[in-house]
């Protein structure tokens, strides 16, 4: 081979790197390699100008390697390989060395060592693109059909809009009727159309579409496949199944309301109701607000129960729930609307009425209701005296002063919790989140995918979100899905595993280990040796490790090339190591 | 800043060998959160356990590490479901080749999620001390050519 030619780039990340790495000195060593032509430091290296820079160094220095250094290859492995393209350059003669998140933001505290470090991380980087092997991407078809797992406004809306691409949906709701939680909600903003009319119109339109079908009372038991063609087993009722394929998955299994512990603001004694319970009340009164057959007169609000729980210790809920600040905004609104006569005391850590949620917040306070603000550390108590309901509350805003409410409702506001879901997370395999929502790739750039490839998620499965926010993401999901469908083919990665026919002497344990059943004996050069089906193959590598002859490799990942990156990140050490 | 290199040189070296879709995702986010580990500790990312040479455990203890440390999918695993029975297995194989070269507790596995961010760091970090424990080698110098 004749000697190769390489480009290293490493970004600052406007100081996410620099700060903690010293670039400079990185690539003053690097530029000491022999196979390096071209060694740079860029403030972003995924910017524009950065990508830019990076084909016309390829171009103008005749490269054919290149190594970035910057952020987490999760972040920018497609952005990269996209621009060593361009350049006319195979891609995967491009290596991703993870200078962020695995050196910089790791070793904040020393720049000597985190440099020191960051060397070795791209030396190994250099090692591994030397032997890297041009590859082509493996085309595979894609089925025009998706599951929807959930019949939720999410599963609904996201069923629909497949269906006006020309996608065929399956979709799938464990209760016995579609709807989720928007069904049992009352009017809504800002139009005041109640949920169950809302869902009734979707459902309506999902009848009329061909290319839908909705199971209820059904659930997802098995899938097996790989993006673009998946094979499902869904169970029908009690006893039936059914077998399906797919080219890709939707995840919309909602959310579940935070219900709160006994005792918890007075929770359990008469008249402290969540908030979804007061929605009910509300939505089912026509004239007068009656709880228990007596007439509602004070209603007093609890926000962030189960939310923002910083001082808890026992499995508290960090996040805020997002929708809870405007839905109480919005039930004070129509409280009074229906009686004006009716107070309203609103006991808050923070209102969080963004957008235009803020009007509803406005029309409240106009209405009437008193906003009082409490310290997470001293909540307001809730007490039974006497067959009333005492409210306690120190309010902040007039100096800690404490305030006696004595009110006929108090309404805990509960945010959202993850929902159940172990039997679906272990089929998909789907990543769950540290506040046990499952978690998308990346929160801003890839917001709908997950590492599974083919399964995307939305609507409150992956947070607390309002109707409009989940539709939002479900639409997202669908354009994901279209993309990826819609175009009849997906390339898949070529790190397949590859046999040396010259080494292999069959025996077989390859063949055994492979759990995707992708290896085969045949002949070559009149002897018994192994293949591997590169469409079957997965790219795991489980053949690797059992081949007694070294013969079996995995693309990208050579035994070569992994010795030699172990090489390059142990090198600053000499001495040879003996056990004692 | 002498003080500070004998420190740095007395860090046992470990070679964590991550899961490109699951384990590395959950070292990524050890690092977003700035949990601090020793900078001794390197990655090499695969995309399963299970796919992981004997062979590569030998030759990083030969090159120098003192350790490696296999950041192991456990359940999570994509690929095959009895990813950990494999991984196991695989180490046990690395073993064997140490011989009586190499002490068998130099390679170690651990289950790390996704985001299983502080269990890397405990995990390591308890590593490395073992690894400490461990090491009555001579001690070592950083080479001298950058």
């Amino acid at each position: 081979m004749t000697k190769r030619r390489l480009g290293v780039f490493i970004c600052q990340c406007g100081g996410n790197i620099s700060d903690f790495v010293d670039t400079e000195q990185l690539r003053q060593s690097i530029e000491k390699n022999s196979l390096v032509m071209v060694a740079q430091v860029n403030m972003f290296t995924c910017s524009d100008a950065g990508q830019q820079n990076i084909i016309t160094e390829i171009i103008n220095k005749n490269l054919d390697g290149i190594v970035v250094a910057s952020c987490s290859p999760k972040l920018h492995l497609n952005t990269f390989r996209a621009v060593t393209r361009r350049a006319g350059l195979n891609e995967y003669q491009y290596v991703h060395v993870n200078l962020r998140e695995q050196c910089s933001w790791a070793h904040t505290h020393d720049k000597k060592a985190a440099t020191e470090k960051g060397l070795r991380l791209i030396r190994a980087g250099i090692a591994k693109v030397s032997l890297a092997n041009s590859l082509e991407k493996l085309r595979v078809k894609t089925l025009p059909h998706a599951l929807v797992i959930g019949a939720g406004v999410a599963g609904l809306r996201a069923a629909l809009a497949l269906s006006d691409i020309g996608v065929g949906v399956h979709l799938v709701e464990k209760n016995h009727h579609a709807g989720g939680m928007v069904l049992q909600w009352g009017k809504m903003f800002p139009n005041d159309k109640k949920g169950s009319y809302v869902i009734k119109h979707l459902l309506n339109e999902i009848h009329r579409r061909e290319n839908i079908t909705l199971f209820t009372n059904a659930e997802l038991l098995e899938k097996t496949g790989h993006i673009g063609d998946f094979s499902v087993k869904v169970r029908l009722g009690n006893n039936d199944t059914i077998s399906l394929k797919v080219g890709s998955i939707i995840v919309a299994t909602g959310f579940d309301t935070y219900i709160p512990q006994s005792g918890e603001y007075g929770y359990g004694l008469t008249g402290v109701i969540t908030l979804s319970e007061y929605e009910e009340l509300l939505a089912s009164s026509m004239e007068t607000l009656q709880y228990n057959g007596k007439e509602i007169k004070t209603v007093t609000y609890i926000y962030c129960v189960g939310s923002r729980e910083n001082t808890k210790t026992d499995k508290p809920h960090l996040y805020c729930s997002r929708y809870c600040c405007s839905a109480t905004s919005h039930a004070a609104k129509c409280t009074s609307e229906m009686n004006p006569d009716i107070r309203q005391f609103h006991l808050f850590r923070d209102v969080r009425t963004y957008g235009k949620y803020e009007q509803l917040y406005e029309k409240a306070r106009n209405n009437g209701s008193i906003f009082l603000r409490f310290d997470e550390k001293s909540p307001p108590q809730v007490k039974e005296e006497k067959g009333r309901l005492i409210v306690r509350v120190k309010d902040i805003l007039t100096g800690g002063e404490e305030i006696e409410i004595d009110s006929d409702l108090v309404v805990l506001v509960t945010g959202m919790v993850p929902r159940e879901n172990a039997g679906l997370v272990n089929i998909l395999k789907l990543p769950v989140g540290k506040d046990g929502f499952f978690n998308e790739i990346h929160t801003k750039l890839r917001p709908v995918e997950t590492v599974i490839d083919g399964v995307f998620i939305c609507g409150t499965s992956q947070g607390p979100k309002n109707l409009a926010e989940s539709v939002t993401s479900a639409m997202a999901a669908v354009s994901k899905t279209g993309a990826l469908l819609l175009k009849g083919y997906v390339d898949l990665e070529p790190f397949v595993a590859k046999v040396n026919a010259d080494l292999c002497t069959w025996c077989g344990n390859c063949a055994k280990a492979c759990p995707y059943s992708a290896i085969e004996q045949t002949i070559f050069n009149g002897k018994q040796v192994a293949i591997v089906s590169p469409v079957l193959c997965k790219g795991e590598g489980a053949c690797v490790p059992t081949c007694p002859k070294q013969a079996i490799d995995l693309e990208g990942y050579t035994n070569r090339q992994i010795e030699s990156m172990i090489d390059a990140l142990a090198k600053e050490v000499i001495n040879e190591k003996t056990d004692a | 800043m002498d003080k500070h290199d004998l420190s740095q040189n007395k860090q046992p070296k470990i070679l964590v060998f991550s899961t490109n879709n699951i384990s590395d995702v959950g070292i990524d986010l050890a690092g977003s959160s700035h949990m601090d580990y020793p900078t001794t500790v390197q990655v090499l990312a695969v995309p399963c356990s299970s796919g992981i040479n004997p062979v590569w455990i030998l030759h990083a203890l030969e090159t120098g590490f003192d350790g490696v440390f296999i950041a192991a999918d456990g359940g999570d695993c994509p690929y095959v479901p009895n990813c950990t029975e494999r991984t196991a297995k695989i180490v046990e194989q690395a073993q064997q080749l140490f011989g009586a070269k190499y002490d068998a507790r130099r390679v170690k596995m651990g289950a790390i999620c996704s985001v299983c961010s502080e269990s890397f760091v405990n995990l390591i970090k308890q590593f490395s001390k073992a690894l400490a424990e461990l090491s009555q080698s001579p001690g070592k110098s950083p080479e001298e050519e950058h």
